[in-house]
């Protein structure tokens, strides 16, 4: 057992902290650090920036951009990353879609997408939930007909987080609806966005933003060079690629980040010296150290690249911390924190201000990339044995 | 970062796991073993004597084997799994512990060679009536009168307190707090021995005017030797808490695997399962500030600038929500079975409540950490 990062994870680590606080720009970090939304151009800019330093896609295979480091050494990248308030690269070409293309798609594909991917060239959407399919992913019914070289896709996708930037979707279809299990007649595609008959329409969230999007296919015609792997296969992709991304699932730096933000506001508005906010705030600080402390236990643990079930506590205890998190600064505004349509003439500090759709916009974490209660069935199943 | 233990602690774990589990085939050995004085199994102490335990932390000039806090973490909760009642903590962690810090050359060899033999059960008597977890002391005052110490005043609840052979006693002196041994057959002691809801043993020691040999120098004041070996127990006693919880969640498990209502067994019923799974996260959560703590107690004991007592009170707090979590809902998911003395997974429970009252609450500990909140920005465990 050993403490210290190793001399060599240190300079690692020093390394990254002195790019990501000098390379990327002050407003894009203030914007972050702010909770401020990010422009489409900052998100863009941020992502170049990290992929010409070969920072934005270290998990790929070293031949598509990706490094040679150690579950630790992306660890570490992650968190200061967080620390550092640098927007992650966009998940959805990053986690989700590249890993998938560099793993099961064909050597065209690679060429054609892959760098495009790492550079947000190609900003890319996920099109996986459909009304009635939301936990029960595979229930999904969005279809995809052979025609020819071509596939037909009819249907609707819900929750496509950002499609409003999106230049192609990747999507799960059913192309054998006769297939004796449901898993088993799906398909991974890739759709480019401006396909005649594709529509998006931004759906109004509780905090009064417009992050995510319903897509329609109406006789969107894709071609089959777009189809990933093999037909009917899309299932066991669709699997790795959610499960596939264990660096960072807890969000523990961006929520080491925000807790700190909060404990500032609290000693400026003079909580700290009531008990009951300094005990608070200890208990939350103690639970993120058991959090980090086990991202570091599971990092540490080699499972040949196979997801670790263990990224199941990760997910869930990562997302009550956040919102455990968002909810503090709530209280700490108290009645400013009524104040959310206020403009610069406004009296009340802007953290205070942005605290309620926070902490309303928060309430997704614990729903998506599989709700708490789907990782409390894997945990029961996978690895109690329940 | 590194939580992995090597191949020789691995083997030492192992070796330990095996004695136990011929000690303690079942909870019924254990209840038998409790309910019969001392409170712990005689023999089962000599063996894990033959087997270097008891001398583990110590020097091996003073009959130790120089290992350090994870052998010790890994001895601790491998006693936790089965709830084996040797005072393996309170002797050779606590006591054990202070008098190496505290006690002259002289002292030293000749209070731990027995201690390491298995010869000599040592009790710290520390906690006294009226207060919390306070290491000054106040209940029990030293004297110097006629060329030698006195100590009087009252110690409860003093674990093992009845059955050692050597008390260390806290004591306030005119410089802060002194530390004094004091042996059974010292003129003006009491003992009155009883036996604690987790079936081990405590008693209240009085003393009147009762005569007492300095431990170490008693003329500087030696709170801080007495907190960094109760900072030490705390760890050891976490890893205990970590073993109990682990085999709580693993009977509790078995259980809703095979007992069953309405004509199926319990793990079909999704209410059931939740609370298992969150169990299992508390247990994690647990397991990985517990180690942490352990490894910074190892850093520090190899000369290393670390902060022992913030640690150990982080992980105390771990200890203290996810004990009362974990054998809380042990007993729960049970039903009826977990209220009884012959099944084994409410001893777990009670053992798990009692830990976190030697070791201090979360109360406790969470106004310690709280006192420090505004010291730091984040808290960095690899930094």
């Amino acid at each position: 057992m050993r403490r210290q990062l190793s001399a060599e994870d240190a300079k690692f680590r020093d390394e990254l902290r002195e790019f990501f606080t000098t390379r990327i720009p002050e407003e894009i970090r203030e914007a972050v650090r702010s909770r401020r939304e990010l422009t489409k151009e900052q998100m863009v800019e941020s992502q170049r920036i990290l992929n010409a330093a070969g920072l934005a896609v270290p998990q790929w295979p070293v031949e598509w951009g990706g490094q040679d480091w150690t579950q630790l050494q992306r660890h570490i990248w992650h968190e200061e990353m967080a620390l550092a308030c640098v927007p992650p690269p966009l998940t959805f070409n990053t986690n989700m879609v590249g890993p998938v293309i560099a793993t099961f798609g064909s050597q065209e594909q690679k060429e054609r997408f892959l760098p495009a991917t790492a550079n947000l060239d190609i900003w890319w959407s996920q099109g996986f939930s459909e009304p009635d399919a939301g936990s029960d992913l595979a229930s999904l019914r969005t279809t995809a007909v052979r025609d020819g070289d071509e596939y037909i896709v009819n249907g609707q996708k819900t929750w496509t987080t950002l499609g409003q930037h999106g230049d192609w979707i990747f999507t799960l279809v059913r192309t054998d609806p006769t297939a004796p299990k449901r898993q088993q007649g799906i398909s991974f595609l890739l759709i480019d966005m401006t396909t005649p008959g594709l529509t998006v329409r931004p759906i109004e969230l509780i905090d009064g933003g417009v992050e995510v999007n319903e897509v329609f296919f109406e006789n969107v015609r894709v071609p089959a060079e777009n189809l990933v792997g093999e037909e009917n296969k899309g299932w066991t992709y669709a699997k790795f690629l959610l499960g596939n991304e264990r660096t960072g699932i807890a969000s523990v730096g961006a929520t080491k980040r925000n807790l700190a933000t909060a404990k500032q506001h609290a000693a400026e508005l003079g909580l700290l010296d009531d008990p009951s906010y300094a005990g608070r705030i200890a208990e939350l600080e103690n639970q993120l150290l058991a959090l980090e402390l086990t991202a570091l236990r599971v990092a540490g643990n080699s499972t040949d690249g196979k997801p670790d079930p263990a990224s199941s506590i990760l997910k869930l205890q990562g997302t009550v911390l956040q919102q455990a998190v968002t909810e503090l600064a709530v209280d700490l505004a108290g009645p400013a924190a009524l104040a959310s349509g206020a403009g610069d003439t406004s009296e009340l500090p802007e953290w205070a201000r942005l605290a309620t759709p926070v902490y309303l916009n928060y309430r997704k974490t614990s729903i998506y990339g599989g709700s708490n209660e789907v990782q409390r069935t894997i945990i029961a199943g996978t690895i109690l044995g329940l | 970062m590194d939580f992995t233990i090597d191949a020789e602690q691995e083997a030492l774990k192992g070796a330990v796991r095996g004695l136990l589990a011929r000690a303690y085939p079942s909870s019924e050995t254990r209840r038998e073993v409790v309910t019969t004085e001392p409170g712990f199994g005689e023999d089962t102490w000599g063996k894990l004597a033959e087997m270097g335990l008891l001398g583990l932390p110590f020097a091996e000039a003073d009959g130790g084997t120089g290992a350090g806090p994870v052998e010790v973490s890994l001895v601790a909760e491998e006693l936790g799994r089965v709830l084996a009642p040797e005072p393996f903590v309170e002797a050779v962690v606590l006591a054990g512990g202070l008098i190496a810090s505290a006690a002259d050359d002289q002292q030293r060899a000749s209070l731990l060679e027995p201690l390491a033999a298995g010869e000599s059960v040592p009790a710290v008597a520390w906690l006294e009536p009226g207060r919390r977890w306070e290491t000054r002391a106040e209940g029990v005052t030293a004297t110097w009168a006629n060329e030698g110490w006195t100590l009087t005043g009252v110690k409860e609840p003093v674990l093992w307190g009845a059955r050692a052979d050597l008390l260390v006693v806290s004591a306030a002196t005119d410089v802060g707090t002194g530390l004094f041994l004091v042996t059974p057959e010292a003129t003006g002691l009491t003992r009155d021995g009883y036996t604690t809801h987790d079936g081990l043993r405590a008693a209240r020691v009085e003393f009147r005017a009762t005569p007492a040999t300095p431990l170490g120098d008693v003329s500087r004041d030696q709170t801080a030797l007495l907190d960094a070996a109760v900072d030490a127990a705390r760890v050891a006693y976490a890893h205990e808490a970590l073993g109990a919880m682990s085999t709580a969640l693993d009977t509790t498990v078995g259980y809703l695997k095979t007992r069953k209502q309405f004509g199926v067994t319990l793990n079909t019923f999704q209410a059931l399962t939740f609370r298992a799974a969150d169990m299992y996260v508390s247990l994690e959560l647990a397991r990985s500030t517990i180690t942490w703590a352990t490894i910074v107690l190892d850093a520090a004991a190899e000369g290393q600038d670390v902060d022992v007592p913030t640690a150990v009170a982080q992980a105390a707090l771990q200890v203290s929500r996810a004990g009362r979590h974990i054998g809380q809902d042990a007993i729960q998911l049970h039903g009826g079975i977990g209220m009884t003395a012959e099944y084994s997974v409410g001893h777990y429970t009670s053992r798990l409540t009692a830990i976190e009252h030697l070791i201090g609450d979360g109360a406790f500990h969470r106004a310690r950490l709280a006192a420090r909140v505004s010291d730091h920005e984040v808290i960095d465990p690899i930094g």
